[in-house]
């Protein structure tokens, strides 16, 4: 192991680097600390110039009740939800049908299909940005939760296909053999031996696009507007405008919009990391 | 093989003789044509839409490359384009800063694993909340960088006003959560290191910095990799901070490209898709560069197995 392993150093280091820890958290968290301060504040607090220092009340539930009454957080933490859960859904069923078709089967085109979902991943937004919107326009479905859905669904699969053809070479091909050999139809290899054993990869990228869609902002405001449809990435800013400089209530709305997403990483950790982290081993 | 065993068992009609050729063209289909609509034939239509002037709605004009040559003599181009080498190399940064983190944090003492999630955590989080408390901490009046900078003696500093740090200012921002997925990867690739070679270089007599640069390093090469990949990319996809924290100010002086576009395109400064569509194009074109050299490296190691 690298570094040398903390217990076969010496007692001061041991000591200092239990000390490091906490402080370092600290000092890279502070950002978030102050976040969460800044929203337990009363609103004299920020008029008092007390911008850094301990709240002088706590007056945690008055902001967040005022977040989710006084304003139209609910309605764009409804639209997010909406717009992520039918994403990661049809994102993930689609790459688990192309992932198979370019894991398993031998043919010309295979490494060119896959390089083209791969390279179409990379691409900067802004050269779709214009053609995708006009089709969304064209298809009635600008301004929709719908329109949103469709193009992430589409950009994300280039995303899923890679991770998923990957997790499909690294099983065992003598399975899919041995199915073949018995007689079983391509479609129910898919579906009884393939499928079962996708369930890591699967709760992995569940996990990976629902934090990436959930925490979109481009596309939110070049294909919607308006409370109706707009996520809440979107949605913070037209908050922020509307409470401007009333920071611990912007501060209440930034931590309720980012929730979601780090619950889901908290009580997925394992899947998360081993999502982000394919292929950093070999 | 296979087939022929398949071929005995049923009758031999069109579909079981053909099913493993035709098989992965039908689990392709759906997903081959979602992405092609929304994003193969978009590359093609915005390389097409950037020879016409076009305000999104009446008619479209042709104009042949004369969108290039305004390219050309915009100033502003050239600013977006200049940030963007600023922050492709700062952004970098990420990258040596997530590997100190990793070996900082790769110990095996009580509640190590709290400290490793706790410490990604600003990537789980959306760039328009950092954006927007980054923000908080520049601000002229009351951010806390004026404050420490104040109590060391120094001049504030109006870091988001100031054309020479604004750039700089956005970039300090975006590290922190790519030092977090810097940081995941190596943490991964660390776990796989060879535990052998380590007591061979330490018999050998390598340590501390030798020992990281000889024996760690290349072992973490696939990490590094991704590592790059991402960066690289997030570097020139940088826009949400930019949209959030100067909205491209002060006087342009923050703008990249990807952000430049967005303002011609679909701004109150105009609908011009035309000249959207050219500046997407040089932007395609960098990037094309990057995913070029990323596709050769993957295909020469498919080609290895």
């Amino acid at each position: 192991m690298f570094p040398t392993p903390i217990e076969r150093t010496s007692r001061s280091w041991q000591v200092t680097y239990q000390s490091l820890l906490p402080l370092a958290l600290i000092l890279w968290l502070l950002p978030l600390i102050a976040v969460a301060i800044f929203s337990v504040k009363p609103d004299s607090d920020f008029a008092n110039a007390n911008y850094w220092g301990w709240p002088s009340e706590f007056k945690g539930f008055t902001n967040y009740w005022l977040v989710f009454t006084a304003s139209d957080m609910p309605q764009y933490l409804l639209n997010s939800f909406k717009i992520t859960i039918p994403t990661v859904i049809g994102a993930v069923a689609l790459s688990c049908m192309t992932g198979f078709a370019l894991g398993i089967y031998k043919f010309k085109a295979n490494i060119w299909i896959f390089f083209m979902f791969v390279a179409g991943n990379f691409v900067p937004f802004q050269i779709l940005m214009v053609p995708v919107r006009d089709l969304t326009l064209q298809l009635g479905l600008y301004n929709t939760i719908t329109g949103l859905v469709l193009f992430h669904v589409a950009f994300q699969t280039g995303f899923c296909t890679l991770f998923m053809r990957n997790f499909i070479r690294a099983l065992p091909f003598e399975l899919i053999e041995a199915a073949r050999v018995e007689g079983i139809s391509e479609w129910r290899i898919f579906w009884f031996v393939v499928l079962p054993l996708m369930k890591p990869a699967i709760a992995a990228l569940a996990v990976l696009m629902f934090t990436f869609i959930w925490n979109d902002y481009f596309w939110a405001i070049v294909l919607t507007q308006g409370v109706e449809s707009q996520p809440v990435t979107a949605g913070i800013t037209s908050f922020n405008a509307q409470y401007r400089a009333a920071y611990h209530l912007m501060s209440a709305g930034s931590i309720v919009a980012a929730l979601p997403p780090v619950a889901m990483f908290f009580l997925m950790q394992r899947h998360f990391i081993a999502g982000l982290t394919l292929g950093a081993v070999k | 093989m296979a087939q022929a065993s398949v071929a005995q068992d049923h009758q031999s009609s069109w579909w079981h003789r053909n099913q493993q050729q035709l098989t992965p063209w039908l689990f392709l289909a759906p997903g081959m044509l979602f992405f092609l609509f929304y994003v193969i034939f978009p590359i093609f239509q915005s390389f097409n839409l950037s020879l016409y002037e076009w305000d999104g709605l009446g008619q479209a004009e042709y104009v042949g490359l004369y969108n290039y040559e305004e390219l050309y003599w915009d100033e502003a181009f050239y600013t977006s384009l200049k940030n963007n080498v600023i922050w492709l190399f700062l952004y970098l940064l990420a990258i040596p800063a997530g590997l100190f983190i990793a070996l900082f944090l790769n110990q095996t003492v009580t509640g190590i694993r709290l400290y490793k999630s706790l410490f990604f955590f600003p990537f789980v989080i959306s760039q328009v909340v950092v954006g927007l408390v980054f923000t908080w901490f520049y601000d002229p009046t009351f951010g806390i960088l004026n404050v420490l900078l104040g109590s060391v003696g120094l001049p504030p500093v109006n870091v988001l006003g100031d054309e020479n740090w604004v750039t700089v200012g956005i970039i300090v921002a975006g590290l922190w959560p790519q030092t977090a997925y810097c940081m995941i990867l190596y943490l991964t690739g660390l776990n796989a290191v060879d535990p052998e070679q380590i007591e061979a270089g330490r018999l050998d007599g390598a340590k501390g910095w030798k020992m990281l640069w000889y024996i760690i390093v290349p072992q973490l090469r696939p990490a590094t990799f991704i590592a790059f990949v991402v960066t690289i990319i997030g570097a020139l996809r940088s826009f949400d901070l930019i949209s959030v924290m100067t909205n491209g100010g002060p006087f342009g002086a923050s703008r990249v490209l990807s952000f430049y576009m967005f303002e011609v395109a679909l701004s109150e400064y105009g609908f011009r898709m035309g000249y959207g569509a050219a500046i997407a194009v040089v932007l395609f074109l960098i990037m094309l560069a990057f995913i070029a050299y990323f596709l050769w490296s993957m295909y020469k190691e498919e080609k290895a197995r």
